[in-house]
């Protein structure tokens, strides 16, 4: 099934929209945003888990009351965790869902399969 | 054997037999009995009014999409807020104090991997099962047995977890004791789930699940609220109460290391333990099964950011519950009671509101436990009549009735293999259960999702490849582990702490209880090397998939099927 040789409207929809700019920029936009974030929040997960588990007289140093470092730091995780979860729905919600609205209804007549 | 404490931790354990006379006294069994017998007939009749007559394998499986994403993103906390979170973190959090709160946290960041990478795009290319998007465009026959199989796998173990822990739950709760009295409340738990799951299915089942979050949430709610009232919501005064409570551990329980810092090999099985929580959950196959009862992929994104709230503010609760239970309680009446760790928030109840706050408590215990295990059946009975029945033995050439008559009749057989396992087990440490199945999904199934939505390259070799590869050095890394065998006994002469507990029978080799630490790079790696060796690419179908999977187009007409 070689379709090198075709013309741009024979081609299967799918492919055609996927070579578009505009797919591409939705392409890069998405994983521009979660590839980062997802390797800040694993990172700062088992910086935690690490620093739990080989410094653990670190993590039980108060800091004020019986408030430990350690438990700051994992509240802290419940800080980002609910940040990141606000963030990203506000982007997508903003950035992403329009385009990708606009390019799927241009599919609107392809038959699936 | 059947007088052994069982050192679950983390699923609620079976202690049949002799209870002693002052925690028989705890409560009365007859108002638990009857606040969970309410919540069974005020949810049949929820599920009867909502259940629509004839069933469309899409209705059955996914209520056709027509869940708002607000609604399922409780119904996920309540799938997944089990008895494990509800009753086993709280009483980690009062015998090991921040050693439980760490683990918390790692159910809750895991579901950043379900938010970010696996919900919405698992929306747009999928429809009924897992297998749809694992085989969009690889080999269908192949791919689909293989993730059946992984399916299949994590939810038997899942399911046998639930059903064994309802078992011990009840010499807890009801005051009943015996063999015979704990098998015929697991035959009832499973009998009332088929019902749950034959009558309503998913939408019945989304909606036991709905009324079980909010009632568990409101009262774990409640009981932070009265416990934080009694030290003048001073967080540091209730620790310090904590810490008096407990001069054995005292200002230990502030810092973590009172369980897994004990030598090397905990450390490391916790950082084991870590990765497979993390990577485990956007895994789990009723967890995934819940992204398609939604319409679209922004109601999936809605879906996991609600289920964050919940889930994130349930484990805070938690963490004053169970800080509450060692400071009011203590960790000394709570070893002394049976099910020992997972009764610290029950006992917590006694002591708040009596007998009354303890019935609902335990009402709500249960209730946890049908509404995991109905969402658990559901997703292995559509993986069995989609992917193995339909796509497989019938080669996509059956009709939705039939398919859905095979579900039913799945539902029944997984149901009925839940209560016998649940009835052999019920008295065997169980407890690492939960843990292989967030490993075998870390292993077996995350890899092979991520790399179908986001590498161009991917194909059915290195699909199979790391399936089997990561379910098989799973399972085999924890037969030989010491979870099955080899533990030294914690008292001279006595059993061994492994699910064997003759200390004589010792094949363990693998030293971790955790194998995901080895299992999950593995899996990862096969499913790179598989792919590398082999040539097979189909560009057009990639193109369909990843347009779909970042748009959203043809979402809507599937939901006519």
């Amino acid at each position: 099934m070689s379709n090198d040789a075709r013309t741009r409207g024979d081609e299967d929809p799918y492919v055609a929209m996927q070579a578009t700019d505009e797919f591409q920029e939705l392409r890069r936009k998405f994983r521009g945003f979660v590839f980062p974030m997802t390797a800040f929040f694993l990172v700062w997960y088992f910086v935690y888990v690490l620093l739990s588990i080989f410094a653990p007289g670190f993590m039980g140093t108060k800091v004020f009351g019986n408030i430990t470092i350690g438990l700051l730091f994992g509240l802290g995780q419940f800080v980002t965790t609910f940040a990141i979860t606000f963030i990203y729905a506000r982007w997508a919600n903003r950035e992403l869902d329009p385009l990708a609205d606009k390019l799927g209804s241009r599919l609107d007549g392809v038959k699936e399969h | 054997m059947a007088f052994l404490p069982s050192l679950a931790s983390v699923v609620p354990s079976a202690v049949p037999g002799a209870l002693p006379a002052e925690t028989t006294s705890v409560g009365s069994p007859a108002l638990n009995i009857s606040i969970f017998v309410g919540f069974v007939l005020v949810t049949l009749v929820v599920i009867i009014k909502v259940a629509s007559g004839k069933k469309s394998a899409g209705e059955f499986y996914t209520a056709s999409g027509g869940f708002s994403g607000r609604q399922n993103g409780v119904a996920i906390a309540g799938d997944y807020l089990s008895a494990a979170s509800f009753l086993g973190i709280a009483g980690a959090i009062a015998l090991q104090g921040y050693d439980g709160f760490l683990y918390s946290i790692g159910f809750l960041v895991a579901w950043l991997v379900a938010l970010l990478l696996v919900a919405e795009l698992m929306r747009n290319t999928g429809r009924l099962t897992m297998a749809d998007v694992l085989s969009y465009r690889l080999k269908q026959r192949p791919v689909r047995i293989a993730t059946a199989v992984s399916v299949l796998a994590v939810s038997f173990f899942y399911l046998l977890a639930q059903m064994a822990g309802a078992g011990g739950l009840v010499s807890l709760l009801l005051g009943v004791s015996g063999d015979a009295a704990q098998n015929i409340v697991i035959a009832v738990v499973g009998i009332v789930m088929i019902t749950y799951v034959l009558i309503g299915g998913m939408r019945g089942t989304t909606w036991v699940q709905i009324i079980k979050a909010v009632l568990l949430i409101a009262a774990t709610a409640i009981m932070t609220v009265w416990v934080l009232g009694k030290y003048g919501f001073n967080l540091s005064g209730l620790f310090q109460g904590a810490i008096d409570k407990n001069p054995a551990v005292g200002e230990k329980l502030l810092e973590p290391g009172v369980k897994y810092g004990v030598n090397m090999t905990t450390k490391i099985d916790f950082i084991s333990l870590s990765l497979a929580l993390v990577l485990g959950t956007a895994g789990l196959p009723h967890v995934l099964q819940r992204f398609y009862t939604v319409p679209t992929s922004k109601q999936a994104r809605k879906s996991v950011e609600w289920a964050i709230w919940l889930i994130g503010g349930f484990y805070l609760l938690t963490l004053v519950v169970g800080y509450g239970a060692g400071a009011l309680v203590g960790a000394e009446e709570i070893n002394a009671a049976p099910g020992k760790a997972n009764s610290a928030a029950p006992l917590l109840a006694f002591e708040l509101g009596g007998s009354t706050f303890l019935g609902i408590i335990s009402g709500i215990a249960f209730a946890t436990i049908l509404a995991v295990v109905a969402g658990l059946t559901i997703t292995a009975s559509a993986t069995f009549a989609h992917d193995i029945y339909k796509e497989v033995i019938k080669k996509g050439e059956s009709t939705s009735d039939q398919e859905v008559k095979v579900a039913r009749i799945a539902a029944l057989v997984i149901g009925a293999v839940a209560i016998l396992g649940g009835m052999f087990a019920k008295s065997q440490n169980i407890a690492f259960l939960v843990a292989l199945a967030f490993a075998v999904a870390a292993s077996a199934n995350l890899p092979t999702i991520l790399y179908s939505l986001f590498w161009k390259r991917f194909n059915t070799r290195g699909a199979l490849w790391s399936i089997y590869g990561g379910l098989i050095s799973t399972i085999g890394l924890i037969i030989f582990s010491p979870v099955v065998s080899g533990k030294a006994p914690l008292v001279e002469g006595g059993p061994s702490p492994s699910m064997i507990t003759n200390p004589d029978i010792d094949f363990s080799w693998f030293p971790l209880d955790n194998p995901g630490l080895v299992t999950i790079p593995l899996a990862f790696f096969l499913g790179w090397l598989g792919t590398v060796t082999s040539s097979e690419y189909n560009a057009q179908k990639y193109a369909e998939m990843e347009v779909r999977s970042l748009t959203g187009h043809g979402v809507a007409k599937a939901l006519d099927h």
